[in-house]
């Protein structure tokens, strides 16, 4: 048995129980912050709350929801949005929250790649904030079968397809993963199952491995500086706050880090009442019907790039092409060869290479949205040999960037 | 101590991950092959009738005599010939990522939307990314009726000249 005082606050009676000073001292009152970092570092932030605001939008659409193929369109469609008081705010909150999420996501990676953010220790905080991605993204594509409506199914049809593996058609694979010949019962069951447990909890986890990673390395600063914590800690300690280059996270920072939330969350509700329609897709309010495809299945705009990548080439190639564009930023860390973490201006090649990615990123998304017609088709084949081109001279390149 | 023990967790490991993988198993109640049946007799030419089979979409198409004159050995033998009509039986899912392709009449093809795909009349990909023709699902023949589900000798035999992969 330890030996326990009598404690004098209700702090202190936590604190020999839970140890919950050295923690606060720990993550928050003594985990530095840079000051040479702009509003572009809030987005992890801005991510986290709208991961809580998908946690609580979904779990009351959870209390009326049905999973079951003859029910699930009407108990969304009807139920949640004419009959539960307040159901269609749930439900217009997580559908936006669902598409705004990924943006705020591509806007945080690509922060990352611009200040270099995922090398020289940083490179674990790189892969969980892939894994992240990951799983988000079948987060979505799990929640999208939900309504059970004409996208949802022929999605459900054509992504689970991708797993017979072209040419090998590994056929009892996808039936498999469906419990069926075709998108059914079993089908909706289980994606039901991995979009309210199974996934979030994978999240929950990496969300804390994602943090656990920052916490030695620090975030990064907009010169890519190298900053002696401890030194520039002890200043901000003595009371010489003004001459030290960083700051507390707790409150200091998270001061500016609300500021930049509350900005967001202003617009967020913005389109939450009044610029919904973006976040579902009107061909979702027919029901699913395995003998009619909709004219045109696209995915929503977040899967377009990749799914563009898909789409010019023939079956096999365009399967290889797609999976490369699944995994290839996984590896970002060990492909660029460059020892410097400084922003992509001071980086030479590297600064078109930033810039052209970004543009390809946004021509291949908006290709993917049009018809696979003509020029469009031309111009999605171009963007994807480029994306593909971009990694293979990504080594090069970065090899031959002198050291700054 | 170590071994013997690791080796206890791992077979517990591989049993349960064996009943993971099979409680996701299509159920005996899904993979109970369902048998559909088609009257063709009802059929008009160049009307494409969509069966429903294992909860899959089937193209019955009835052809034309101008449909036919035009076509070549390939497209005939994947035909199914009943007196002097011919007929393409096939599953209506695109044999690229699985949606289900339109009937252009007036081209006497079909268009898939979703990546742009195209099949003939007789269901052979004729411009990608499909890789392969659309797939016939097993029949059988008798009179003018045909079962879908079940392997008669005129399909046994489209599998023998290699049409059926
Ligand atoms: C919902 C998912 C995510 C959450 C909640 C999240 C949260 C955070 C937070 C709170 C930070 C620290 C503040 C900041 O620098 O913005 C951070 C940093 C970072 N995250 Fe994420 N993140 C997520 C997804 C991702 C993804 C998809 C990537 C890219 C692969 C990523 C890569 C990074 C990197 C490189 C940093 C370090 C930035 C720096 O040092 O300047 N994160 N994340
Ligand atoms: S599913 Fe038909 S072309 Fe892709």
């Amino acid at each position: 048995m330890a030996h326990f005082e009598k404690a004098k606050s209700l702090n202190e009676w936590f604190d020999q129980r839970l140890g919950v000073n050295t923690l606060n001292r720990v993550l928050a009152k003594e985990y530095w912050i840079p000051k040479d970092i702009n509003f572009l570092w809030a987005m992890g932030m801005v991510l986290a709350i709208t991961f809580g605001i998908l946690l609580v939008s979904g779990i009351f659409l959870l209390m009326y929801y049905q999973p079951n193929v003859d029910l699930a369109f009407d108990s969304v469609n009807y139920t949640i949005m004419q009959e539960v008081g307040y159901g269609w705010l749930w439900r217009h909150v997580h559908a936006v929250a669902a598409s705004v999420v990924f943006l705020i996501i591509y806007i945080h990676m690509f922060t990352g790649i611009y200040y270099g953010s995922y090398k020289k220790g940083r490179e674990l905080i790189w892969i969980s904030g892939m894994l992240l991605f990951v799983a988000f993204s079948a987060e979505a594509f799990s929640g999208y079968m939900l309504p059970w409506g004409q996208m949802s199914y022929w999605a459900g049809m054509v992504i689970t397809n991708l797993f017979s593996m072209g040419s090998l058609e590994m056929n009892g694979v996808v039936e498999w993963i469906r419990g069926d010949y075709v998108p059914a019962q079993a089908f909706l069951d289980r994606f039901f199952m991995l979009h309210v447990l199974l996934i979030p909890i994978v999240i929950l986890l990496l969300i804390g491995i994602h943090f656990g990673a920052l916490r030695l390395p620090h975030v990064n600063n907009q010169n890519g500086e190298e900053i002696d914590f401890e030194v520039e800690a002890e200043k901000y300690r003595s009371g010489n706050k003004a001459a030290s280059k960083v700051i507390a996270f707790a409150n200091d920072f998270m001061a500016k880090d609300m500021f930049v939330v509350a900005v967001f969350l202003v617009f967020f509700f913005y389109l939450v009442f009044w610029n919904f329609g973006f976040a579902m897709d009107p061909v979702n309010f027919d029901p699913a019907d395995g003998l009619v495809t909709p004219a045109h299945i696209y995915p929503e705009w977040y899967f377009l790039w990749s799914y563009e990548i898909l789409r010019p080439f023939s079956k096999d190639i365009g399967l290889i092409a797609f999976a490369f564009a699944q995994v290839i930023f996984f590896l970002l860390p060990f492909l660029d060869r460059s020892p410097n973490a400084v922003p992509a201006s001071r980086r030479g090649l590297f600064n078109i290479w930033f810039w052209v990615m970004l543009v390809d990123l946004i021509v291949l998304t908006a290709m993917g949205k049009l018809p696979p017609e003509g020029i469009y088709s031309t111009i999605g084949y171009v963007a994807a040999l480029v994306f593909i081109a971009l990694w293979i001279a990504l080594p090069i390149i970065t090899k031959l960037e002198k050291k700054l | 101590m170590g071994k013997a023990f690791g080796a206890v967790a791992g077979v517990g490991a591989v049993g349960a991950l064996y009943a993971m993988k099979r409680s996701w198993d299509p159920l005996p109640s899904v993979k109970a092959a369902g048998f559909t049946t088609v009257d063709l007799s009802t059929c008009v030419a160049n009307k494409l009738v969509v069966e429903k089979w294992r909860g899959k979409p089937i193209f019955v198409l009835k052809k034309t005599a101008e449909m036919v004159a035009a076509q070549s050995d390939a497209q005939n033998a994947r035909d199914i010939v009943i007196g002097d009509d011919h007929y393409m039986v096939n599953i209506g899912l695109c044999t690229h990522l699985g949606c289900i392709p339109a009937y252009r009449d007036k081209k006497h093809d079909f268009l898939c939307a979703c990546h742009g795909g195209e099949f003939d009349a007789s269901g052979i990909d004729t411009k990608a990314p499909p890789p392969s023709p659309l797939v016939i699902p097993p029949f059988k023949i008798t009179g003018n009726t045909l079962i879908l589900g079940e392997e008669g000798p005129e399909f046994k035999k489209m599998k023998d000249a290699g049409i059926i992969a």
